[in-house]
């Protein structure tokens, strides 16, 4: 069995076992679901809202070629430097090559998945860079030395209280329980960061093609002055992340802030067209772009997932999930988890490693029905797992459904075997719940049903006679 | 109206009391019910675990014993979506496609066609209880079963409907899943399970068997005296 599978294994059975956990993410998603559920009754229609998003995304992914080569010429056009990364290493090599051509010493960031994606941080670190995150919950993860627990919410497994411990540790803080103390704590240290630093690393919500421009959503202001302060303003983003049109924004703004956290509008909304222009007062005085590939169009040259591209990382479908419910973010090993994660993580890092987070599903359809750009996710995880029996099959299921097949293939065999099930499952009783049990994972905590007397088939034949 | 039975296999061979159900309900509605013994399985696991070739093998089973039928019915949202909505994808590009396709569409999900069909809400049941309906996942959200069961279930006399809050939560069965990810599965269960006891009601009902192995599993070995019904028994009951 892989690393990463048995990975999964020992830390979903780990997570699930704490009850206490569990309760502690159901009720942060409690509050979610009725805050995204007001702000979707706000949409004159919701489905209808949910068509157009896909359909503009199917338009943008469809035609990446022409969508990115108008952003680029546009925003170039203002001074803006555009990399195309064909991988996380050439991302990385990049990113450290400005950084050290322009003697930066110390860097802040703003929320960014695509940086946790290619490793960024480490990479800079080991370089001797001074890295550091300003959204809080980032901020909170990189002192704990954890990644993100979730795309949107990267802190949301930890309590007041053990926040207020690690503030404690790590800033010497006074110990509360008043979030808005704690963010003050967080604060006051990153005003001094934000000064310091000659280098302002941020992620990308959108990008659009016709004016060549990038939109960046926050709450918290942090990635304002990230992208400000500093006299380099680096942003990176997937290929994926191109709109046609600036009027798109209209409808993915509030998408991404209804589906992703419950709310109206994201609190601060910001479009950059290039870095300071001849005459302005302030802001950065290079704009790097960082285009990044690193597997994606791969994923773009099969046609059966090529919608997943569509994903705006609002994290609705995890908020849903029933497995990420119960396992948490860290069971994953992944950058991107939940069912999103679990169908394009495959594509970007190997089916082979990655296909039993395709398994990992009941196919409850959950998270499909809350995407709002429509991608098909619990089908794709059924793709996945076609494609994983197809290129890796696993010899005991092989032979298991041979053998299935075999039997359900022919009616004659189905009611010979559906006989010597009734003969033999008295001895599963014998051997119920112990290690002998052959159907141990079922009965350790549920009660295994016992075969009728006679299959509906045969009182069928006896009732009415053969009556077809 | 002649009416094939579709029973998935583990109908057939643990609930065969939902199955007689049926039988009864669509002959007291004056229709000819039609059961083909040479089905056997529709197909899901192989196909739920990545294994078409063999799931192929079991569904041209199920096609050839419904070739001829007018209209099947099957009280199994689970069994029902392999049919309609997944044969078509398993058969696409082969020779039997188009087969697939009709087999399909003249499929229907047992509440869907007492409702979406015949045109009944009414059936004429007596039940004495509380009761809590669960959507399985397949006939929510696959088929768009919402509002036919509980239709349904506003017609039987004594029945007093109690909605719970996870009532489209999934139980965490989804076949071998349960199995090979156990802790997981098992998970879900208490949610859902926790859940249905939280109401009060004294029977939980779905219209997918296999949802309700996973629930009655649970809830037995917890010795909880909640009973689990399939939708199909509360409606034969008189």
């Amino acid at each position: 069995m892989a690393t990463q599978s048995a990975d999964f294994q020992t830390l979903s059975r780990r997570y699930t076992a704490d009850k206490g956990f569990r309760a502690f993410i159901q009720k942060g998603m409690s509050g979610y679901y009725k805050k995204r559920d007001l702000n979707k009754a706000n949409f004159q229609d919701w489905q209808g809202a949910r068509d157009l998003a896909a359909e503009i995304k199917y338009e943008a992914i469809n035609h990446l070629d022409k969508y990115l080569l108008e952003f680029e010429a546009k925003i170039t056009a203002r001074g803006a430097k555009v990399f195309w990364a064909q991988n996380a290493e050439s991302a990385r090599d990049y990113i450290l090559k400005v950084a050290e051509e322009n003697n930066v010493r110390s860097i802040i960031k703003s929320k960014t998945m695509t940086s946790e994606e290619i490793h960024l941080n480490d990479a800079l670190e080991k370089r001797g860079f001074g890295v550091f995150e300003s959204d809080l919950g980032e901020y909170i993860v990189q002192l704990r030395k954890e990644p993100p627990f979730h795309l949107v919410f990267p802190a949301m497994h930890l309590t007041r209280g053990q926040i207020s411990d690690l503030f404690q540790k790590e800033l010497g803080s006074e110990p509360t329980d008043e979030p808005e103390k704690l963010t003050m704590i967080a604060r006051a240290v990153m005003r001094r960061k934000y000064c310091e630093a000659d280098m302002g690393i941020s992620g990308t919500n959108f990008a659009v093609a016709e004016t060549g421009m990038i939109s960046i959503t926050e709450n918290e202001g942090n990635a304002r002055l990230t992208t400000s302060l500093p006299k380099i303003h680096v942003a990176l983003l997937g290929i994926e992340k191109v709109l046609p049109k600036l009027e798109d924004l209209s409808l993915f703004l509030p998408m991404l802030a209804t589906a992703g956290a419950g709310q109206t509008m994201t609190c601060y909304n910001t479009m950059y067209a290039g870095p300071r222009q001849p005459g302005e007062p302030d802001g950065p005085e290079q704009l790097h772009i960082v285009l990044l590939d690193n597997r994606r169009t791969e994923l773009l040259a099969d046609a059966e997932q090529r919608d997943s591209l569509g994903c705006i990382r609002c994290g609705a479908c995890l908020n849903v999930c029933p497995i990420f419910k119960n396992v948490g973010g860290y069971s994953y090993g992944t950058t991107y988890g939940g069912p999103i994660g679990s169908v394009i993580t495959p594509h970007l890092r190997g089916l082979k490693n990655w296909k039993h987070l395709s398994a990992a599903s009941s196919l409850c359809g959950a998270c499909t029905e809350a995407c709002p750009v429509k991608i098909d996710l619990h089908h794709h995880l059924l793709q996945n797992r076609r494609n994983g029996a197809k290129s890796s099959p696993n010899p005991l299921e092989k032979v298991s459904f041979g053998g299935f097949s075999l039997l359900m293939g022919h009616p004659a065999l189905y009611r010979l075997a559906s006989g010597l099930g009734r003969i033999f499952q008295p001895l599963q009783g014998l051997v119920n719940g112990t290690i002998l049990d052959p159907l141990r994972a079922w009965t350790g905590s549920r009660k295994f049903p016992t075969l009728a007397p006679q299959s509906f088939q045969e009182q069928w034949k006896k009732d009415r006679g053969g009556k077809k | 109206m002649r009416i094939s039975l579709f029973i998935p296999c583990f109908v057939d061979q643990l609930y065969p009391n939902v199955a007689w159900s049926c039988v009864r309900v669509l002959e007291n509605l004056g229709h000819e019910v039609l059961f083909p013994e040479s089905q056997s399985c529709c197909g899901q696991p192989p196909f739920n675990s990545g294994y078409w070739d063999e799931s192929r093998s079991a569904a041209r089973v199920t096609m050839k014993a419904f070739k001829d039928a007018d209209v099947v019915v099957g009280p199994s949202g689970s069994c029902v979506t392999m049919i309609k909505v997944f044969y078509p994808d398993l058969f696409k590009g082969e020779p039997d496609e188009l087969e697939a396709r009709e087999l399909a569409a003249k499929t229907h999900e047992f509440s869907s066609f007492l409702v979406n069909v015949l045109g009944v809400t009414d059936v004429g049941a007596k039940f004495d209880g509380k009761v809590t309906f669960h959507d399985g996942c397949h006939g929510l959200r696959e088929l768009g079963i919402k509002s036919e069961p509980r239709a349904l279930l506003a017609n039987v006399k004594g029945l007093e409907l109690i909605e719970m809050c996870e009532a489209e939560t999934c139980c965490g069965f989804g076949g071998t899943f349960a199995v090979k990810y156990a802790p997981i599965s098992t998970a879900m269960d208490e949610v859902k399970c926790a859940s249905i006891l939280e109401t009060g009601a004294d029977t939980v009902v779905s219209n997918d068997s296999s949802c309700l192995m996973q629930i009655r599993g649970m809830l037995e070995k917890e010795k909880s005296t909640v009973r689990s019904l399939h939708l199909a028994e509360i409606l034969a009951s008189k």
